[in-house]
């Protein structure tokens, strides 16, 4: 039989379904090797091995009497951002790392609803704002492919544990490209869907109108199962979309014949690694093979997506993250002279750098008297963002490019430089601008460090971007690869 | 004094009486244990979303329709970003640049008699913050959360009223309206119904405004009035000492019956108001906006008019039977009992020994003890005359005490008006026979002495001879 | 754009965060960094432009119907707080 951490989701429901091996023993397989490898990768802040066990036996009852859905005893780790009832949820800061969610969020629910297994909460950058995985306050996660080399980030635990094998598929969330980028720099498949498709009731908020739930896993099938299971309508959620989300594992394998394929002209353009756009182009010519046709088009606002973001994100950010003042949850400095002296402290104390910088600038650009002038000149820009991907999407099915400027970094390379370390998510950004979905899947590797290739499609267009990855998957092996050390 | 004019803006927080929160299903009834009607939402607990609630928008559509004003099909949720620890999220979602109700009025009555009208800038939705309790915990101030998300409507008016008068007038209005349109119970001791006033004073005159001063922390009407009379004084007197206003916010202490400065509030607020991004646009078509149009009542300025054209009462009789809905609910089912033609009578009982009962136990008309049946029932009884409207004030009193419709009490007591001529006469004729003096005085020209034969028969008859017979027969029988 | 010290003790108050003066110029010169990277907003023309607050066009805010489903749960919901008693959370004493 095939090592239990070489299968994909897919193949492991099968093995579940067919009682090759028990959901007990596959819970206990990916929890012996989190016992191995986490202290090394830093990928999980709370190991769950217990409440996992449980749950692996009663989804094995249900197996055994014939019942269960297509996840039943499926063990996955979750992003520490999504609340998880009774268990440490701390967002990869200090602030919480004392935080007990009372609630499971709605992914979490569903999920476990679904019989899926929860073996940890991984290890992100501190409220999901990095590109690194370097800001967390447990300390960076390592990138299982080189360990001197960052993840990636913020979704950089969740991309490790599932690099390494230490869980088959994990949950993430992507707010500039929290999920692409680590996914491209560790050569997973991720997908962040489209802003609102999924809840975010219970994913500890880092920019509202941007934040979008998904899934970091071996394959597009493996996506479309697990995204199946998450998405949906959510009555606690204002800004989830009542539609009815279709069967993303019926269209996989349509064929790509007449498929219209964009090239955007500014992700060419500049700042992308000679050899890292070879790869890309390789996969090109591999869609070409399939029948697909490659148009070239251009969005000539989208070099102002870094700009535009870091005005966005930090403004929501900065009243997103008011509510930790050592009040009610959270961190409390130590005696308090004053109410002032409890909220500057508790807050100086308990949020990270990186959080503060963000909290900072977003507080400035609201500020009276720059309102006007960041603010809202960011938010009539992310118009003009998104008039110009929805101009693309006439003319073309889905637009594919890079995922990252580069493959994974060293540790420590960038943390002194805030601009360069959000200009690694140029290429990302744009989707959430424009709240398209949007994936990331491996294509090649440069120097044995993976390379990511990106689709983005039109609102709703999962079950497309599912199809072009799988289809891809298909013909090309590099998602099977895994690190030496790991396999 | 006189040489200054006030000017006076006022800004209402109505809590809304829906049965939960705006943005959560947490209850918002009044006095519950400390939160423990504070859900993870009005916590503003990480990761947790608001979902507005439908009711309160369509309270707000009603008020606005109320006074005449635009109802937005597409309002905004921002959010007020500031820390307090009575505002859980460091940030209060409010309406700022499109609210929901824009450019109303009402009309207010004067002393004189006539009638202005005040704008009405906005009204909007937002949540109410929490407590914060200052009883001592070893130097902590203690927060419930019970009320935070409650849900407010925040009527501002236009800087129209002059005096604290009219500001009072204004706010009796509206107090008056919310609570007949049901959107609002109007209890100002728990907090539901609140007021911030801005005064400033400036030279009669002179077109420009004065700086003003917001007072907050109004919960009476008797409170604003004087808050507002001490604050112009207060203003008046820096600028005649030759000093010039601060603009701030005050706080009305009513023990010692002045305003001061607000420590909390010194810092100039810079509250970066953006879009909640957690909550989309908020889009009303003319479908839900025409019924909620169907649902309002009759408002008390429009009944206040039918009862001076109908009824022929007087602006102050109409307006003071209006005031409150559940008032002149009881006034028309006494009218509607006791048949047309007959309202003034009615609305001089209703204003007269009702109110004054009611004043008396201190309850409202809904918990009178006297129901509009049965006062129509005693009203009936001096209609077709039964008894006089004196006797009538006596058997008020023992329907209220004893809980007995007005025949029974006139039957047991044997109150029933004497109306039989016979019965009369005999009694005029024995007071004639007992007073041979006063006859003949009355009868060689004291006219004055009439009513002592009047009072006599009363007397006699315990007060139960129709007095309209007495007096014709007294004349008569007098005359010789 | 340079921001002064003085501005960022302004932005770090009016956000609540204790900066200490050893952090203080790294503060500054970050956050002038960072926006410096965001002035490249002004070369855009966006005149005549609706400002964008949502990333999905004609989505309208959904409501909910008026109904309690909520229980007393403060009990649970205190034991992430620092300092509470008789079911109140404590701060230090607010001064009006």
């Amino acid at each position: 039989m095939t090592e239990l951490h070489h299968q994909t989701l897919a193949e492991l429901a099968a093995g579940l379904k067919a009682r090759r091996f028990s959901s007990v023993e596959l819970t206990r397989h990916f929890l012996s090797r989190i016992e191995r490898f986490n202290p090394e990768l830093n990928a999980l802040v709370t190991i769950t091995g217990e409440q996992a066990l449980a749950a692996a036996a009663k989804a094995d009852q249900q197996l055994a009497a014939g019942a269960g859905g297509p996840l039943t005893g499926l063990p996955i780790a979750h992003k520490d951002i999504f609340c998880t009832d009774g268990v440490l949820t701390t967002c990869g800061s200090k602030m919480l790392s004392n935080f007990v969610a009372p609630y499971d969020a709605t992914i979490v629910e569903k999920l476990s609803q679904a019989g899926v297994i929860s073996l940890g909460k991984a290890n992100m950058d501190e409220f999901a704002m990095g590109s690194s995985n370097e800001t967390s306050f447990f300390g960076p996660v390592k990138n299982p492919w080189d360990l001197k080399k960052v993840p990636g980030g913020s979704s950089g635990g969740s991309a490790a544990v599932v690099a390494a094998r230490m869980a088959p598929a994990s949950t993430g969330t992507d707010t500039g490209g929290s999920i692409r980028q680590p996914a491209a720099l560790t050569s997973l498949t991720g997908i962040k869907p489209t802003y609102g498709r999924v809840s975010r009731y219970g994913m500890i908020a880092f920019a509202s109108s941007l934040d979008q739930a998904g899934t970091l896993t071996q394959s597009a099938e493996d996506a479309a199962l697990l995204l199946g299971a998450m998405a949906g309508f959510d009555p606690r959620d204002s800004t989830s979309v009542d539609t009815p989300v279709p069967d993303y594992t019926a269209t996989l394998d349509q064929p790509l014949a007449g498929l219209k394929i964009g090239l955007l002209k500014e992700f060419f353009e500049k700042g992308l690694d000679e050899a890292n756009g070879k790869l890309v182009r390789d996969a090109l010519k591999v869609y070409e093979a399939m029948g697909a046709k490659l148009v070239e088009v251009s969005l000539p606002n989208l070099p102002l997506s870094v700009p535009t973001y870091y005005v966005v994100a930090p403004a929501e950010c900065s009243s997103n993250l008011s509510r930790f003042d050592g009040v009610r949850f959270g961190y409390r400095c130590e005696k308090p002279v004053d109410l002032l002296d409890l909220y500057k402290r508790s807050r100086g104390e308990g949020f990270g750098a990186e959080v503060k910088r963000r909290i900072m600038t977003g507080t400035y650009v609201l500020s009276a008297g720059y309102y006007d002038a960041y603010y809202l000149k960011a938010q009539k820009i992310r118009r003009l963002i998104a008039n110009d991907f929805e101009r693309a999407f006439g003319e073309v099915d889905v637009l594919i490019g890079p995922t990252s400027p580069t493959p994974a970094f060293d540790i420590g390379a960038k943390v002194d430089d805030p601009i360069t370390m959000y200009l690694n998510d140029i290429y990302t950004i744009g989707a959430n601008l424009a709240g398209l979905p949007a994936m990331s899947i491996p294509c090649g590797f440069l120097g044995g460090l993976p390379v990511g290739l990106q689709i983005i499609g039109p609102h709703f267009g999962e079950a497309k971007l599912l199809n072009v990855a799988h289809r891809y998957q298909r013909e090309t092996q590099w998602h099977r690869e895994i690190p030496q050390a790991y396999r | 004094m006189s040489s200054f004019e006030t000017v006076i803006g006022l800004e209402i927080h109505a809590q809304l009486a829906t049965k939960t929160k705006i943005f959560s299903s947490a209850s918002t009834a009044f006095g519950a244990a400390p939160n423990s009607q504070a859900n993870l939402v009005d916590l503003g607990y990480p990761g947790v979303l608001p979902v507005l609630n439908l009711e309160a928008v369509r309270m707000a559509t009603k008020f606005g329709l109320a006074i005449g004003a635009t109802v937005s099909q597409r309002s905004v949720f921002a959010r007020k970003n500031y820390f307090y620890p009575d505002l859980p999220k460091g940030y209060q979602i409010s309406q700022y640049e499109k609210p929901i109700v824009e450019k109303g009025r009402m009309d207010i009555l004067l002393e004189d008699g006539s009638v202005k009208t005040v704008g009405i800038t906005r009204a909007h939705l937002e949540e109410d913050a929490g407590k914060s309790l200052h009883e001592d915990f070893q130097g902590f101030s203690g927060i419930d959360l019970n009320r935070a998300g409650t849900p407010l409507l925040e009527i501002v008016s236009e800087p129209d009223m002059r005096s604290a008068k009219e500001a009072i007038a204004y706010l009796k209005k509206i107090h008056t309206l919310v609570r007949y349109l049901e959107i609002c119970d109007g209890n100002m001791q728990e907090g539901s119904f609140r007021c911030d006033a801005n005064v400033s004073v400036r030279p009669v005159g002179q077109e420009k405004f004065g700086t003003r001063c917001e007072i907050k922390n109004l919960n009476s009407f008797r409170f604003i009035e004087k808050a507002i009379n001490y604050e112009v004084a207060r203003q008046i007197d820096i600028i005649e000492g030759g000093g010039t206003i601060r603009q701030e916010t005050r706080l009305y202490d009513p023990d010692r019956g002045e305003t001061r400065a607000l420590r909390s509030k010194e810092e100039a607020n810079d509250y970066r108001y953006f879009p909640d991004p957690d909550l989309l646009p908020v889009a009303i078509d003319t479908a839900f906006i025409d019924a909620v149009r169907r649902t309002l009542p009759e408002l008390p300025d429009e009944k206040a008019a039918r009862y001076i054209e109908k009824f022929s009462l007087s602006a102050y009789d109409a307006g003071v039977l209006t005031a409150s809905r559940e008032m002149a609910d009881y006034y028309e089912a006494v009218l509607a009992a006791l048949g047309a033609g007959q309202e003034k009578l009615a609305a001089n009982w209703v204003m007269g020994e009702l109110s004054g009962a009611l004043n008396k136990d201190g309850i409202e008309v809904t918990a009178s003890r006297v129901d509009a049946g049965r006062l129509a029932g005693l009203l009936k009884r001096i209609v077709d005359e039964t008894i006089s409207g004196k006797i009538a004030k006596e058997v008020f009193e023992s329907m209220w005490a004893e809980d007995k419709d007005a025949d029974a009490i006139i039957e047991s007591k044997g109150l029933k008006q004497i109306t039989d001529t016979g019965a009369i006469e005999k009694v005029i004729d024995e007071i004639m026979a007992a007073n041979p003096k006063q006859l003949a005085d009355y009868r060689s020209g004291k006219d004055k002495l009439f009513g002592f034969f009047v009072g006599q028969v009363m007397k006699v008859t315990g007060g139960k001879a129709n007095p309209a017979q007495v007096n014709d027969l007294l004349k008569r029988k007098l005359a010789g | 754009m340079s921001l002064t010290r003085k501005d960022v003790e302004n932005i770090a108050h009016l956000a609540r965060l204790a900066i200490t003066d050893a952090e203080m110029p790294e503060y500054v010169d970050r956050l002038s960094k960072i926006l410096n990277l965001v002035e490249q907003l002004d070369a855009a023309d966006t005149a005549s432009v609706e400002p964008m607050a949502h990333p999905l066009k004609d989505q309208v805010q959904r409501m909910r119907v008026d109904e309690v489903v909520d229980s007393d749960r403060h009990e649970k919901y205190q034991r992430n707080a620092a300092k509470v008693e008789a079911g109140l959370y404590l701060v230090p004493k607010v001064i009006e």
